[in-house]
């Protein structure tokens, strides 16, 4: 058995057994990074000097015979939208190409104290704007089931390379599906936590309201154990959650009995793929079978969720993406005076979806448009809210399609931005809502695995955990590697 | 025609809080340049805000002793403009729930006492500065200073109450005593710890629609707004005077040449393209909270001058002098608890000390003679060992040496001489020499005398007890 193809759970055990050592199970990762990486392309930035450091700490501490933490050693990666001292970070833009942060992130400084091994920095739509991983401004990761086939987005490279087993885990940041949506496409497991529940401080923002980072792994164990690595208040965050980090290890019963499940139909929407109706379906007729009791239940708002979520994020975007004008840091252009520099450092500096979201952002928040557009988005935010309190009165996780589809073809929506929004139809409510939602393989089509979506209450992470462990253990999907893995 | 001038103020005021508003970065002015800076206030790719509980405490206090409203639910909210000055090319600040409105404070002017509404005060964060090159039109290239960024700031508007340059001086100035008796700000208008925009409009008089304004900005110091509203209204009334209309623009104040100049129309306004900061969440003060603020708010100044007229018998004039600014107002308390007559202390105040700091260009609280120094030289004075003149010369000399009075007087035989005896040669002496205005005196020319008191105070070097050469020179003519 190749040691990258083990999970952290697994690989902790052979760790503190001393069967084998960090600085193997990372060589291990990179020897596989240098197999396959050429065909997957998941990586922005290596750190492998760092990697190997961080390894040979672990291993050091481990013939001390200290106790170690469960991603101690274990290598993985972060989504190039993370801040990491000393080490480049790019949000896949030409205008951060050479930043290099004089700090680290809460959740760097978090890893870091469980002595993770970094193995990179993984590659994203830049800014974490799309669905496909395509407008990364450097190159576009493939996805390892189908090196033709996109990964998703925006957290395409931490999916990929974690289904490539070029790393353990992986960070992404969802802020309209980005961490659901590629794991969906690759077929592993990922969780967006309740907002507030991990510390955005040191996350470049793309919009600060729906923005939350959380963990891409090859199963419900190990997305459990990130979690708790990640989690918790931070000071330096205002909108951090001061409530109790639970052992969410703990949550990991292979038993949903009495666990009510909720559908909302409004989620099955037009165009589906009726392969992945039926996986859902028949993913809901096995969570009945393993005890749990299930319902219909009525989320009206659900149409105007994308439209909300597509004013929201923009108009967030068009202010936090402001400070990129070439006179602090960044790319700067040529330009005569102040404004012909502004101007020319972020046409350069920016892709075109970036452009795009920042001048439909500017114009949702323009006067004379504020409260046709950015209020209005607000307020149909509070009815969406609304839906789910009700339906959480009824109900203790929602189950959905995580997309429409599965994985696409590279380039097939590039020319259509609309029809790469529609992606997200059935992510972005959880975002607005600021719910926790986690997905998790639940079948393939033509060779492509399908996501199923659990969703729960706010700080319900244990709850969906449960759930989606008990499918899990119900099933093989996780076990299976993507057919690169086999390479 | 007669026009009404119709004035509101927008104050700017630093407060003197250690750190800044949403890092932990020093306030400190001076520092070498961006050394007060972090990941944060230099608005680097994924910083996040936190706010200083103080500034919110400071706006409070601000609010109250304003006697505003304190919202019990405020929040912040981005107001978007490039500028390089400004780092994360928005400024987070608060727009349509400030934390205090609805307040006012009252002016003396012309001996009338007059109530300014203030409407609003909220908080927000300072900008860096641009340091150009030699001048700002010939410049090639300009250096931002970041320590001022995200230093707090309170933003003090004023309704449209103002009726004058003077008044917009006076409560320029209350607002002043006041941010500095809470001890919220130094309000150092040349380190531009308080600033002051204007908006300006006339009207004919009776009528009671306002006219179109101009928003006057750069008034940073108490003579620009005195000066700059007074050429803004000789223009406006020139422009309307000749049939023609007021255009609503954004002007600045030109100090050096005494005149305001358009900077951008109406049309060319920014649209700031506000909304509520995420990463900030909303102000919820407690009331309980709110009350133990107001119950430790220090005496105000228009409490003081009415305590310095009550207890004192200090003439209002006085005792607004006294107490405008809050320095003077404790030099003077410290001067009368240290036994000095309360009228004396005003008169060497307001006189002799004002006017050797505005000579050495000193704040008060760089001054070298203690209040209870000055006391001691005001005992000296009423017990009639020094006189009036002696005194300044005395407390030139305390000025200078830091020595109490008594032991000046001693080192320098300073001591008033009140003998008759020993007097009485000196103006002997100075009757046989001054024989023509002996007679001009005798001839009915009172002023005579003067000359001749100026003569003996000269011979015995200003000791010679005036009132006593006065009565021996009369007797002895």
């Amino acid at each position: 058995m190749e040691l990258n193809k083990l999970t952290a759970h697994e690989l902790h055990g052979r760790l503190t057994a001393k069967e084998v050592s960090a600085a193997e199970i990372t060589a291990a990762v990179f020897a596989r990074i240098d197999a396959v990486e050429d065909k997957v392309r998941a990586y922005i930035t290596q750190t492998r000097d760092q990697a190997l450091a961080q390894a040979r700490a672990v291993d050091d501490k481990i013939k001390r015979g200290e106790a170690v933490a469960p991603l101690a050693g274990i290598p993985g990666a972060l989504k190039d939208n993370m801040c990491v001292k000393g080490v480049r970070t790019t949000c896949a833009s030409q205008i951060l190409a050479n930043f290099v942060p004089p700090y680290d992130a809460a959740v760097v400084e978090k890893l870091a104290a469980q002595n993770a091994v970094v193995v990179g920095k993984a590659n994203l739509d830049e800014f974490a704007m799309g669905s496909s991983c395509e407008n990364s401004s450097f190159f576009a990761t493939r996805n390892p089931w189908d090196t033709a086939a996109v990964p998703g987005g925006s957290s395409g490279g931490s999916a990929a390379a974690v289904a490539a087993a070029e790393a353990v885990w992986a960070l992404g940041s969802d802020t309209g599906g980005s961490i659901r949506q590629p794991a969906a496409y690759c077929g592993v497991v990922g969780l967006k936590p309740t907002y507030g529940r991990v510390s955005r401080y040191g996350l470049v923002a793309y919009a600060s309201s729906l923005d939350q980072i959380g963990p891409i792994t090859r199963d419900v164990a190990d997305c459990a154990l990130v979690l708790g690595a990640i989690a918790g208040h931070d000071g330096r965050d205002s909108t951090s959650v001061d409530a109790p980090v639970p052992d969410y290890a703990k949550a990991l019963i292979p038993d949903v009995k009495g666990l009510k499940i909720g559908l909302p139909k409004e989620y099955f929407v037009a165009g589906m793929d009726p392969a992945v109706e039926k996986a859902v379906y028949a993913a809901i007729d096995q969570l009945k079978a393993l005890g749990a009791e299930y319902k219909e239940v009525a989320m009206p708002h659900t149409e105007y969720a994308l439209a909300a979520y597509y004013l929201v994020a923009t108009a967030e975007a068009s202010s936090n993406l402001a400070r990129y004008d070439g006179v602090g840091f960044g790319h700067r252009g040529e330009g005569n005076d102040i404004i012909a520099m502004y101007k020319r450092s972020r046409t350069e500096g920016f892709g075109e979806e970036v452009r795009r979201r920042i001048m439909l952002g500017t114009y949702a928040l323009s006067s004379g448009y504020y409260d046709a557009y950015y209020l209005k988005a607000l307020k149909v935010r509070t009815l969406i809210k609304q839906d789910f309190d009700k339906a959480f009165g009824e109900v203790d996780v929602l189950v959905a399609p995580i997309a429409p589809t599965t994985a696409f073809k590279v380039g097939e929506k590039m020319d259509d931005p609309l029809a790469m929004y529609l992606q997200d139809v059935c992510t972005v409510p959880i975002n607005l809502a600021g719910l926790p939602a986690i997905s998790l393989p639940c079948g393939f089509a033509a060779g492509l695995p399908i996501g199923l979506q659990i969703i729960g209450r706010p700080l319900g992470e244990e709850t969906i955990l449960r759930a989606a462990y008990a499918f899990e253990q119900a099933n093989d999907y996780h076990r299976r590697l993507a057919p690169l893995g086999e390479v | 025609m007669d026009y009404e001038v119709v004035v509101g103020l927008e104050v700017h005021t630093e407060l003197k809080t250690a750190t800044k508003i949403f890092c932990g970065c020093s306030t400190k002015f001076g520092a070498a340049q961006n050394t007060n800076v972090c990941p944060v206030c230099l608005g680097l790719p994924g910083v996040l805000p936190v706010l200083n509980a103080r500034v919110v405490e400071f706006a409070v206090r601000t609010g109250l002793a304003l006697n505003c409203r304190i919202l019990p639910f405020s929040k912040f909210d981005r107001k978007n403009y490039y500028y390089p000055d400004l780092p994360k090319n928005f400024q987070t600040s608060q727009y349509d729930l400030p934390i205090a409105v609805d307040g006012h404070l009252d002016i003396a002017v012309g001996g009338q006492t007059r109530r300014i509404g203030i409407t609003r005060v909220h908080m927000e964060e300072d900008a860096g500065k641009l340091v150009h090159a030699g001048s700002i039109t010939k410049s090639e290239y300009a250096l931002v200073d970041y320590n001022r960024t995200g230093v707090p700031l309170l933003e003090i508007v004023s309704e449209p109450d103002i009726r004058s340059a003077e008044e917009a001086k006076a409560y320029l100035e209350k607002l002043k005593a006041i941010l500095q008796y809470i001890d919220v700000s130094d309000c150092k208008m040349e380190e531009g710890s308080l600033r002051c925009d204007a908006n300006i409009s006339l009207r004919p008089k009776g009528e009671t629609k306002l006219g179109t304004k101009a928003e006057i900005k750069n008034l940073n110091s108490f003579k620009a707004v005195q000066k700059g509203l007074e050429y803004e209204t000789a223009r406006q009334a020139d422009v309307l005077g000749e049939g023609g209309r007021v255009i609503q623009e954004t002007r600045t104040w030109d100090d050096a040449c005494g005149v305001t100049v358009s900077l951008r129309s109406k049309e060319e306004a920014h649209d700031y393209r506000y909304f509520p900061e995420p990463d900030l969440v909303p102000i919820v003060v407690d009331p309980a909270w709110v009350e133990d603020i107001r119950r430790h708010l220090p005496e105000l100044p228009d409490a003081r001058q009415g305590r310095l007229m009550k207890d004192y018998g200090l003439s209002a004039y006085e005792a607004g002098v006294i107490t405008a600014g809050r320095a003077m107002a404790e030099y003077f308390d410290a001067t009368v608890a240290a036994g000095a007559d309360a009228k004396a202390a005003a008169n060497w105040l307001m006189g002799e000390l004002s006017r050797q700091l505005n000579a050495a260009g000193k704040e008060l609280e760089d001054c070298p003679v203690a209040p209870g120094q000055l006391a001691g030289l005001i005992g000296l004075q009423a017990q009639g060992t020094v006189s009036g003149k002696l005194a300044k010369t005395v407390f030139e000399a305390m000025w200078a040496s830091g020595k109490d009075a008594a032991a000046i007087v001693k080192e320098q035989g300073l001591v008033q001489i009140s003998d008759a005896g020993a007097i009485e040669a000196v103006v002997d002496k100075v009757i046989a020499a001054n024989p023509q205005s002996v007679d001009d005196f005798k001839a009915g020319k009172e002023r005579a005398i003067g000359f001749l008191v100026g003569q003996v105070m000269k011979e015995t070097k200003g000791r010679a007890n005036p009132e006593l050469v006065n009565k021996l020179l009369r007797e002895r003519m």
